[in-house]
């Protein structure tokens, strides 16, 4: 375990570094400057990059942002003069944060229990339609069901606010239009794996010691069937976080995601580096902990994982 | 001799994927028409998708006008249909080029072993911790707007599922007996990988396949949608739901028709890919 860790935690270090040394020449790269204005001089233009250190070399200028970031410096907007990427960072973060995370609860609790469904309903028809209705839901992308659920819920019946971030009642679109996908992935996973443990000789025996089903499903088989929804937080932590973008711009929530469109609409470089590092951070963490805590629970996933 | 047992139980197994299943069946024939739609309708319909009109803006749906007409006078039903055909070029196109390089990085990590394969799959693992997505907007800001840097946005890192599942599939075939066979036989390794292991992981390859089209249609629609996908004249279906949002208190049907439209392609290709996925985890355990 303490290799596992040890080489897990270096990859996750390696990721970080090429993700920001990625972003940072990408960003630079993007045509243009950032100060480029209709009726701007270029003189003008001239001195306000030399202001923001933007005349040195390409190199140079990496060196200082990486060592600014150590320090968790990000810079400051172009945009929004005097406002600091990581004043706007911790002024958003919360607002996406308990989003994500109520989507993310909604989603464990609710794919699972439809997982479990689906693998040992004994009505062929529900084990169907959830795993029909999974895939329907699977295959409306996460923008197309944020404008429908806001177009008929919060439009036509009023039943929901359509904007902002108030009361209880203006999570529910919002987390609903980011929780489908990944509760559909997961009832998906659940299903499949409970399934397949079920089949197998542990079960049969907990059945012949005279278990009951509801003891043998939760207390034996979810045990195991738990690792491969575990492993998915990662990449649901991702889609969730791009998700936000859509999601928060359809709804005005003022988080992260909308922070970030608007900083691509703006084109505000050091915003758009600095939240593309911020979240690429989230992401690589997410990852890692779940990597650890799965490799914690299955010694199979760490023995795979070194050299054969 | 081996050959021909390949090609023969690839189409069996083609037949099994549309024969055997409704959900397939109805799959295809939703795509199948989608793409003749996709096809015919730029070509005879008697609007064009680009052509404004000042005197039919924001019509209702009409026989003429049968989705309508957006807020510059254009048919909706020519554009929602040449976005449909740029979309599924742009998803078709990156999915095969995803697979092609999954495919050659997964084999070559997957029979080279070892030191080789190790760091091959923790480059991989690399790129693959960061959200595509964020790679896929920064490459169309930076290399500007159009099809061609969205496909190369989904190309950083599309290839990656593809490449593990064919370093698993290549590291389980070269333990077999045919495989151990043919390298007693004095073939070339390259021989050995193209004729004997590669055609075992038609299946995996293929299913993957299927699975790579949605996705990157979806991460099309998605960036059109956020306004960093297509330039001006050009359309996707995702910059047409996304032109409709401005209006879609007055004129709903103006961004649900795209959607409808989006969604429905969606769907026919995961019910298509589900199936294939669902035969050949059957043939496999068997």
């Amino acid at each position: 375990m303490p290799g596992y860790t040890f080489k897990r935690l270096a990859t996750g270090l390696v990721s970080l570094l090429v993700l920001v040394t990625v972003t940072f020449f990408l960003v630079r790269l993007i045509p243009g400057s950032p100060f480029q204005n209709g009726g701007v001089s270029g003189r003008v233009v001239e001195a306000v990059e030399e202001e923001y250190g933007l005349n040195e070399a390409l190199f140079d200028q990496y060196l200082t942002y990486m060592g600014n970031l150590v320090q968790g410096d990000l810079g400051v907007s172009y945009q929004e003069p005097g406002t600091t990427v990581a004043e706007i960072i911790g002024r958003t973060w919360p607002v996406t944060v308990s989003l994500g995370l109520i989507a993310l609860l909604v989603a464990v609790v609710l794919g699972t229990g439809l997982g479990i469904l689906r693998a040992v309903s004994k009505r062929r028809i529900v084990r169907e339609g959830i795993a029909a209705g999974g895939m329907l839901l699977a295959g409306i992308p996460n923008f197309a069901a944020a404008i429908l659920l806001l177009f008929v819920f919060s439009v036509k019946l009023g039943w929901f606010p359509s904007a902002g971030l108030l009361t209880p009642a203006h999570y529910v679109l919002p987390v609903l239009s980011l929780a489908l996908y990944p509760t559909a992935v997961i009832s998906r996973l659940m299903g499949n794996t409970l399934a397949v443990e079920m089949g197998k000789q542990y079960v049969l025996f907990a059945r012949a010691k005279g278990l009951g089903r509801g003891r043998i499903i939760f207390t034996h088989a979810l045990k195991n069937a738990w690792i491969p929804v575990l492993n998915y937080v990662g990449p649901a932590s991702a889609f969730l976080l791009t998700g936000s973008f859509v999601v928060e711009s359809i709804y005005t929530i003022p988080g992260l995601g909308r922070e970030f469109v608007s900083s691509i609409t703006n084109r505000d470089y050091t915003l758009i580096l600095g939240l593309t590092v911020f979240m690429g951070t989230v992401v690589i963490a997410v990852n890692l902990a779940t990597d650890l805590i799965c490799a914690w629970m299955d010694p199979g996933m760490r023995r795979s994982y070194s050299d054969k | 001799m081996r050959e021909e047992a390949g090609s023969v139980k690839m189409r069996s197994y083609m037949a099994q994927l549309t024969r055997g299943s409704r959900q397939a069946s109805a799959g295809c024939i939703i795509l199948g028409v989608w793409v003749l739609l996709a096809v015919l309708v730029p070509l005879f319909w008697p609007w064009s998708y680009s052509e404004q009109n000042a005197e039919l803006q924001n019509q209702a749906m009409s026989l003429t006008h049968l989705f309508g007409t957006d807020k510059f006078g254009r048919d909706i039903f020519a554009r929602v249909w040449y976005g449909a055909g740029i979309s599924l070029l742009i998803g078709t196109a990156s999915a095969l080029i995803n697979a092609c390089v999954g495919i050659l990085y997964g084999v070559a990590a997957g029979y080279a072993g070892k030191y080789a394969d190790m760091a091959m799959m923790r480059i991989a693992d690399v790129i693959a911790s960061v959200p595509s997505m964020l790679y896929v907007i920064l490459i169309t800001l930076t290399a500007g707007a159009g099809a061609g840097s969205i496909i190369l946005g989904l190309c950083v890192a599309g290839w990656i599922d593809m490449a593990r599942i064919i370093r698993g599939e290549i590291q389980r075939l070269k333990e077999t007996d045919f495989a151990a066979a043919a390298r007693m036989e004095g073939l070339s390794p390259l021989r050995i990988l193209w004729r004997h292991l590669l055609p075992n992981a038609a299946g995996s390859i293929l299913v993957n396949l299927i699975f790579l089209v949605p996705q990157a249609i979806f991460t099309e629609a998605f960036l059109s949608f956020l306004g960093v996908g297509l330039a001006a004249p050009s359309a996707s279906l995702g910059t047409i739901i996304q032109e409709a949002r401005s209006q879609m208190l007055v004129y709903p049907s103006q961004m649900i028709c795209p959607l409808l439209v989006l969604c429905v392609m969606l769907l026919a290709l995961n019910a298509v890919g589900t199936v294939a996925e669902r035969q050949l985890r059957r043939g496999k355990s068997l």
